[in-house]
């Protein structure tokens, strides 16, 4: 029976463990979903994008404040993450402290000390956080975009963090007090807990039986708190503690005003100018049909579009340099990114409970992001710039225009003046192509 | 003044090529306002003794709209169209007035068989004084309040955010920076088809904002670098009834002004 804990603790891993890689296991289902795109060029180039922006976080700091909270919080994170080698290790073997053999004891209590004062100052940053997304009124923190559960998810989020500092002090204060009785050995300087926490036990008195209680409770709670959050990732915005990596890394190279051309209209258009085309000719056989032109659903966007959807941190910096949505229009390239995840993730339960995809009824156009919002962008690209995970919400909507235009001759009515205008006159407005030097005549 | 303008075709057919093509875009060739600023770089090119010749009637839109609006088929019309035109006269450079065109031309013709060297007004200029053709006498615009505003398609979809601001500086003008510039530049509201459609409903017009913020600045002069944002500007300040005070001008045209061109 001593071995209880020892099993309990193994099951617990295991299922926490398991359960998060069927998670992810079934993401990257879901964004093969989309269509295949070569991003793997150059991949020296991308490492270094990956290690300067997710790694170094440096698209963080065009705004100061979020940035250095941020920064906290995430070192806090790397950090703290370490003292999990310890938990396993400690839970599987019932050893406790078992890093202090490793390190030897100057190390161990400059580690634990570490440790601390990080926790700590991750306990000021989540609650900076939590006051910043609350109490002041940030526009992009309290728009209509957040409206439910993504907001719910912000402050959830921020919730856990507390929590989990909150037990690995309680943690900390309860193993220091059985230190100094002499009731365990002496390993690690914990001087947050010591000097805050341990007073509070001091002063009700507690037993040494029941300081061993809240050590071992504050300990199962932590190690419990971290499999819960690292499975709750699947159905948060806090995914992108992972997924900000990939997504840097598949991040487009290209100078922004780069649209890519298709390939099947390509070839449409060089038969259309070739003399010695017959127009007439059937199809060879086994001819695959013309792709669709454009986007209407997630199926139809490409997996990095995908990737991008789910890395989406929902923090607004894209829709509040937006000049649409500055402007009062309903795009929103945040709501773009969330509305195709949903989509997405919409998709995926489908799949889960057909074992295949079965016609729903539903589109991403329409359902979910609808013309209005297509139409107000103008391609600006403060939206892809402003993204600190190098998300690109304006590839989507060119998709989806492209849809609306090819495939439903749908565009606004100036539009096609304009279009019809190009298509006769090789301009965009009504006038002749034989007047294009008339300017150099007049005054 | 009667402008003498060379077509490539009178190259061709006098058996030599210019040094730069001088694409001359929709807007420059038809637009009463970016006419001014077509014929401003055509006298500067002129007055530094750069050879250029236009396409002139065999020049076609370079799609760009009907791309941003979502008409691939349109577009790569008329990208064929001219890249063979362009490819028969085996054009090596060009430069253009306009950042749409200029990003079009440099970054989505290459993968149609067009490969170019395609330069922005403001980059071509400043090459020029680099080689010491090109000197600017500053003078008419010493300690004038200058503010840029930044093109999208030049500034975020090219990178290119230096090139004006060189140019401004060699006026002897005091350039005045709003706060959204550079990579965080504010879009005149012209970009991806919106020139040519009402926009959707909202609370304020982009252009309106975004002359506001240069308003506030107290400038003398609005800089812009490209004939749409130059329309929506100049569209701003007379809706605040500023076009007394204000002028709105491309680049090109300030220093054709500073030349007395």
């Amino acid at each position: 029976m001593q071995y209880l804990d020892n099993i309990l603790f193994l099951v617990l891993l295991i299922a926490g463990f398991g359960l998060f890689f069927k998670s992810l296991k079934e993401i990257y289902r879901n964004i093969k979903l989309g269509r295949e795109i070569n991003r793997s060029d150059n991949p020296s180039e991308r490492w270094k994008t990956m290690a300067t922006v997710a790694l170094g976080q440096s698209k963080m700091k065009k705004r100061p404040v979020a940035a250095f909270l941020h920064m906290i919080v995430y070192v806090g994170f790397v950090i703290i993450n370490i003292e999990l080698i310890e938990i396993i290790v400690d839970g599987i073997f019932g050893t406790h402290r078992f890093l202090a053999s490793i390190f030897g004891d100057t190390l161990y209590g400059i580690f634990t000390a570490t440790l601390e004062v990080l926790a700590a100052l991750v306990v000021i940053a989540v609650v900076a956080f939590f006051i910043r997304r609350n109490g002041l009124k940030i526009p992009r923190l309290s728009s209509i975009d957040l409206k439910g559960w993504p907001k719910n998810d912000a402050n959830w989020i921020l919730v856990i963090e507390l929590c989990l500092m909150m037990a690995f002090f309680k943690m900390n204060a309860a193993d220091w007090l059985l230190q100094q009785s002499g009731a365990l050995a002496a390993h690690g300087s914990f001087p947050v807990s010591s000097n805050l926490i341990a007073p509070i036990f001091q002063s009700f008195g507690f037993s040494d039986g029941f300081l061993h209680f809240i050590e071992r409770g504050a300990w199962w709670f932590h190690f419990v708190g971290i499999l819960f959050f690292m499975n709750y990732l699947y159905y948060s915005k806090h995914l992108h503690i992972i997924f900000a990596f990939p997504n840097t890394w598949y991040a487009n190279l290209e100078k922004k005003g780069k649209f890519n051309n298709l390939e099947s209209v390509t070839q449409e258009i060089k038969l259309m100018m070739d003399p010695n085309a017959d127009p007439y000719a059937a199809q060879p056989e086994g001819a695959e049909p013309p792709a669709k032109f454009g986007a209407e659903d997630i199926f139809d966007l490409n997996q990095v579009q995908l990737l991008n959807a789910y890395s989406c941190t929902e923090c607004g910096r894209c829709t509040a340099v937006c000049p649409a949505n500055i402007t009062g229009r309903k795009l929103s390239p945040r709501k773009i990114m969330m509305s195709t995840r949903d989509r997405v993730e919409e998709v995926g339960k489908n799949i889960n409970k057909n074992g295949k995809f079965v016609d729903d009824g539903k589109k991403l156009l329409n359902d979910y992001i609808t013309k209005e919002e297509l139409w107000a962008c103008t391609s600006c690209n403060a939206c892809v710039e402003a993204c600190p995970v190098l998300i690109d919400p304006l590839s989507i909507i060119v998709e989806m225009r492209r849809f609306l235009v090819m495939e439903q001759s749908a565009a606004p009515q100036e539009l096609n003046m304009m279009m019809t205008n190009i298509e006769n006159n090789a301009a965009p407005w009504q006038y002749n192509q034989a007047d294009r030097l008339n300017w150099a005549n007049e005054n | 003044m009667d402008l003498h303008i060379k077509t490539m075709a009178e190259y061709a057919a006098e058996g030599k090529s210019p040094e730069v093509l001088f694409w001359v875009g929709c807007a420059g060739s038809f637009d009463d306002r970016a006419k001014k600023i077509t014929k401003a770089f055509a006298k500067i090119l002129n007055k530094v003794g750069v050879e250029f010749a236009v396409l002139g009637q065999e020049e076609s839109c370079t799609g760009d709209p009907a791309k941003r609006a979502g008409n691939e088929f349109i577009f790569q019309m008329m990208a064929l169209t001219n890249i063979e035109v362009l490819n028969a006269y085996e054009v090596k450079k060009i430069v253009t007035a306009c950042p749409h065109c200029f990003n079009t031309l440099k970054n989505e013709y290459p993968s149609l068989g067009g490969n170019y060297e395609v330069m922005h007004h403001t980059q071509l200029l400043q090459q020029l004084m680099e080689q010491g053709r090109l000197k600017i006498e500053g003078g008419a615009f010493k300690g004038k309040k200058i503010t840029f505003h930044d093109p999208c398609y030049l500034g975020r979809a090219n990178d290119e955010y230096e090139a004006p601001r060189v140019l401004l500086e060699k006026l002897d003008a005091e350039l005045v920076e709003m706060k959204r510039c550079k990579t965080n530049g504010l879009c005149c509201g012209a970009g991806g088809a919106q020139m040519f459609k009402e926009p959707e409903k909202g609370n304020k017009d982009i252009n309106i904002e975004r002359t506001e913020e240069a308003l506030a600045l107290n400038p003398k002069v609005v800089a812009t670098g490209c004939p749409f944002c130059n329309t929506m500007m100049t569209d701003g300040v007379k809706h605040f009834n500023k076009n007394e005070e204000v002028e709105v001008k491309d680049i090109v045209e300030l220093i054709a002004e500073a030349e007395d061109l």
